[in-house]
């Protein structure tokens, strides 16, 4: 009985306390901690100062801002259009549209996996390996040249990297230009069109009550998503560079 | 003749009033009753429920929390707290971005003379310009983690979806104040990451030199497109930095600050931190 007096004091305890000083003084605590710690990470590193800036001497390599090395790093597998331009707004779309293709009403304000399993799972993907796991790949492993380095091995930036990789209808034999521009599109559009087909009709039952438009984007951004996996490991394992070439863009 | 003057005390008899304590008490009453800290403070600071409610809906700066809250909003391992230090991040990069503006210029002949000026002859400057990038660097980090953990509690559903697109806004312009700081220093560092990153402007569609369309629309080259409009140039020279300077200091913490307003007035008006219902 005595050790059960204590947990019946917290289960009877209110639901709302008092902002001040419940609150407030875990946030002087956290502020002070904040403060302290950026001012002891000031003292002991300064931040970098390298030689004035001179528009004649690139250097090798020239990296983005770290935060941005995720998107640098599909500029292997994608065209600048993409990797810098498209790719930026859609994720920033794509998670502003979040809240409105999400509509799970479980797991609103707690901590659930079992309830909201596969919204854990992409968005921890995406930021997780997509994000994350590119950045640190950019800053520590990305030499000269952008190649791949381990951390072991010396930044040689006469290193020699064979160019081995084709486009995809040419892999397939198409040898002409129109006839891998319909390849190409065939391919890409196939993917889409096989990818969303596919959705709709294992969540059929679910049209009605989630909405055709919801589903329909919720998919293309899937896709999207998935795509840019299967052209970095098409390129890493089958030396694939691009799988549709047109006279504008290439994907 | 002294017995005459009450008004001025014996030395035995401040010493013993000091001893008793007495006189700090005395001045204490004479302080908190007097004119100016009466029409300073609105109320005292005994512990009564009363006196925490006037704590925060009495003061201007605490008056952003509302004067109860869900026991759970207190938990470190509910909210990461990250959400409070990207704001407290953002206060100080605002700080010493001031102290920094002080120093520098930017222009192309100054801005790498005055960043040495600043690391080594202005007063404590290395140390302010130290803070300002470690804070810089580390908001970038909370902001992200605290858009994860919104996500993980999955607080951006009914009735704060609105908050969470407004939270993307805000994760845009942090890493947008972060990026044009990046070239102010205007070192081989600076000008070619900027250079990497603004490159990408000239794929845009339609609007880029080297974007997919480009031919179809008028007048696109590479002194006019996308990317000349952000660097003022063809290549991140001088009129860069005094694009990306004003960008830093004047409208980027402008809007990102608009929006914090919003952001964090929306906290309430939603109800209050996420919890289980």
């Amino acid at each position: 009985m005595a050790i059960d007096k204590p947990k019946n004091k917290v289960e009877g305890l209110e639901e709302k306390v008092h902002v001040w000083p419940y609150l407030v003084r875990l946030e002087f605590l956290c502020a002070l901690f904040t403060i302290i710690g950026l001012t002891v990470w000031s003292i002991v590193i300064d931040a970098p100062l390298e030689e004035a800036a001179n528009p004649t001497k690139t250097p090798n390599p020239s990296k983005a801002p770290w935060y941005f090395l995720g998107l640098q790093d599909i500029l292997v597998y994608f065209d600048p259009w993409f990797a810098g331009v498209v790719a930026p707004v859609l994720i920033i779309v794509g998670l502003m549209l979040i809240p409105y293709l999400d509509i799970n009403p479980k797991g609103n304000g707690y901590y659930t996996y079992e309830e909201r399993k596969v919204a854990i799972w992409v968005y921890s993907f995406g930021f997780l390996v997509l994000w994350i796991a590119l950045i640190i790949m950019g800053v520590f492993l990305r030499g000269p040249g952008w190649n791949l380095f381990m951390p072991w091995q010396y930044w040689d930036p006469h290193k020699v990297v064979a160019l081995v990789s084709v486009d995809l209808p040419y892999a397939f034999g198409v040898r002409t230009y129109n006839m891998a521009m319909l390849f190409g599109a065939a391919v890409v559009g196939g993917y889409f069109a096989v990818g969303t087909a596919a959705y709709f009709f294992v969540e059929r039952k679910a049209i009605k009550a989630v909405g055709f438009l919801r589903m329909f984007i919720k998919i293309q951004l899937y896709l999207i998503m998935i795509g840019i996996v299967i052209k970095i490991v098409l390129r890493l394992a089958f030396n694939i560079k691009y799988i549709m070439v047109t006279p504008w863009f290439n994907i | 003749m002294a017995d005459n003057k009450p008004g001025i005390p014996s030395i035995a008899g401040l010493v013993a009033k000091i001893k008793s304590g007495e006189l700090f008490e005395e001045i204490q009453k004479q302080v908190l009753s007097s004119q100016i800290w009466t029409s300073s403070f609105r109320h005292g600071y005994a512990d009564t429920p009363r006196n925490r409610v006037l704590q925060i809906a009495s003061n201007v700066w605490l008056h952003l929390h509302p004067v109860k809250i869900q026991r759970h909003a207190l938990r470190i391992k509910f909210t990461w707290c990250m959400g409070g230090i990207t704001f407290l991040l953002f206060l100080s990069t605002v700080v010493t971005g001031v102290i920094l503006m002080f120093y520098y210029r930017p222009v192309g002949e100054y801005a790498y003379f005055d960043m040495k000026y600043l690391q080594y002859d202005v007063p404590f400057g290395m140390l302010m310009r130290n803070m300002h990038r470690w804070a810089a660097h580390a908001m970038v980090i909370t902001v992200w983690l605290h858009m994860f953990r919104v996500f993980l509690t999955g607080s951006y559903k009914p009735p704060r979806e609105f908050n969470w697109v407004i939270g993307v806004f805000l994760v845009t312009f942090t890493l947008l104040l972060s990026f044009t700081g990046y070239l102010l220093p205007w070192d081989q560092l600076a000008m070619w990451a900027v250079t990497v990153g603004t490159n990408m402007a000239r794929a845009t569609p339609f609007l880029g030199n080297e974007g997919p369309f480009q031919e179809y629309v008028f007048g696109v080259s590479a002194q006019y497109d996308a990317r000349s409009a952000l660097i003022g140039g063809s290549i991140v020279g001088p009129p860069a930095l005094l694009r990306f300077y004003v960008l830093h200091c004047i409208f980027i913490p402008l809007v990102a600050g608009a929006l914090m307003i919003v952001h964090f007035w929306r906290i309430r008006k939603d109800g209050g931190i996420s919890g289980p219902l």
